[in-house]
């Protein structure tokens, strides 16, 4: 373990949250209905502050005088480490729904373990966090059983969703090397706290476990699908266009 | 000379943005104030970790002491204790219910917990418990969108975090 693998470690969960939370938010102004426009909103900015506190933190690590900005708007797609899962298309409502409760089972069983983690930051961070995120599980894990539950399209929908969504959640659960070399995430637990939770809640939802398959890897150590350039792509121009520019 | 019970005093004219009738002590943001070597410093913690009204509230408290002639002070941002709920002060939760909304419950649920339920929640205007929830996300990061069942109104609930 050493002070680079903190920092990448760090750097992975900014990602990822600062990446699901710019998805998330092209969702406003056009969610299926006026609550579910702010509840993905609102998720987003909860991302974008749990990022915003990340960055902060490994700017301090790396030691190279950056800021939270200059770490999210200026480092390319290889440089960035955050899940695959989180820089998808957000598709339907169901896609984007089962994408969200995927993820927010896997983080909030993450924050869990990172509450009892040798750093004194990350535990600090975790403990915010996880009281937000139990917010996002909770209002995902409600619309898997409404949706899977619901009328056949909207079952329809749910079940594809979670079929081609299924492909990217093996990721979740394969250390890149600096998460082995920190070892701070006992992953078997992980993985068993999240099959408990989503085994029980397609079932109350109707919809079917998907079958065992390859799974999609990459992202954490920089390795990502062609969406991710155009999400920073959109994200960083303004700053890459107008260094320094204030709001 | 500025004492500590006097510069509490001031950061109580410092509001909430998004919520005008609370001041930042009350609303338990503020979460120390101390002097070192003669340098001021004031410690505060954000409710939500994206909540925007953040940056504001650090620049009112900052407005405000230099406006009373402070100039040697720092003020910084905390994660841990995590900010909840019961750091309100009850004199608070009364002027949120004031205005309509419900106030946060008292003993936020446990810190690891992930699938907990809020219990029940009371009207804010008619004090009936037949309310239900239409939205866990509403108009700010920190509240929830709820209805009476009795008076038929809905209204805001401050969520315990």
């Amino acid at each position: 373990m050493s002070n680079q693998d903190t920092l990448s470690y760090t750097l992975h969960l900014a990602d990822t949250t600062l990446i699901l939370g710019q998805r998330l938010s092209e969702w406003c102004g056009h969610g299926p209905a006026l609550e579910e426009d702010i509840a993905l909103t609102n998720t987003a900015l909860d991302y974008l502050g749990q990022a915003t506190n990340l960055y902060k933190y490994a700017a301090q690590l790396e030691g190279k005088g950056q800021d939270e900005d200059q770490l999210a708007f200026l480092r390319d797609a290889w440089d960035y480490k955050n899940h695959l899962i989180t820089e998808l298309p957000n598709g339907d409502y169901a896609y984007t729904i089962a994408r969200q409760f995927f993820f927010s089972a896997w983080y909030g069983y993450t924050l869990q373990q990172l509450m009892q983690c040798p750093d004194e930051y990350m535990r600090a961070f975790a403990e915010k966090s996880i009281k937000e995120v139990r917010y996002h599980l909770q209002h995902s894990a409600d619309w898997m059983k409404r949706l899977g539950d619901g009328t056949e399209e909207s079952h329809a929908r749910l079940q594809k969703a979670v079929n081609e969504i299924w492909t990217y959640t093996g990721e979740l659960f394969m250390p890149a090397s600096y998460e082995s070399a920190l070892n701070w995430i006992n992953q078997d637990e992980l993985k068993n706290n999240w099959d408990a939770l989503v085994t029980a809640t397609l079932k109350e939802s109707n919809i079917t476990l998907p079958a065992d398959q390859w799974m999609q890897r990459g992202g954490k150590e920089g390795k990502h699908s062609e969406h991710l350039g155009f999400i920073l792509a959109e994200m960083q121009f303004l700053p890459r266009a107008y260094p320094n520019a204030k709001w | 000379m500025h004492t500590i019970e006097n510069i509490t005093s001031l950061l109580e004219e410092v509001t909430d943005p998004e919520i005008p009738v609370l001041n930042v002590v009350e609303m338990g943001i503020v979460r120390g104030v101390a002097f070192e070597h003669n340098k001021l410093i004031v410690t505060i913690t954000p409710t939500y970790s994206g909540c925007p009204a953040m940056q504001t509230i650090e620049e009112d408290i900052r407005e405000v002491l230099i406006e009373k002639g402070i100039t040697d002070f720092q003020i910084n941002t905390v994660l841990s204790p995590a900010w909840t709920t019961d750091w309100m002060t009850d004199h608070a939760r009364e002027k949120l219910r004031e205005i309509g909304i419900a106030p946060p419950q008292k003993g936020s649920a446990d810190k690891g917990l992930l699938m907990g339920r809020i219990r029940d929640v009371k009207c804010p205007h008619c004090g009936s418990h037949e309310t239900s929830m239409i939205s866990q996300f509403g108009s700010t990061a920190c509240k929830s969108l709820y209805r009476c069942e009795s008076c038929r109104e809905p209204f805001d609930y401050f969520k315990c975090i």
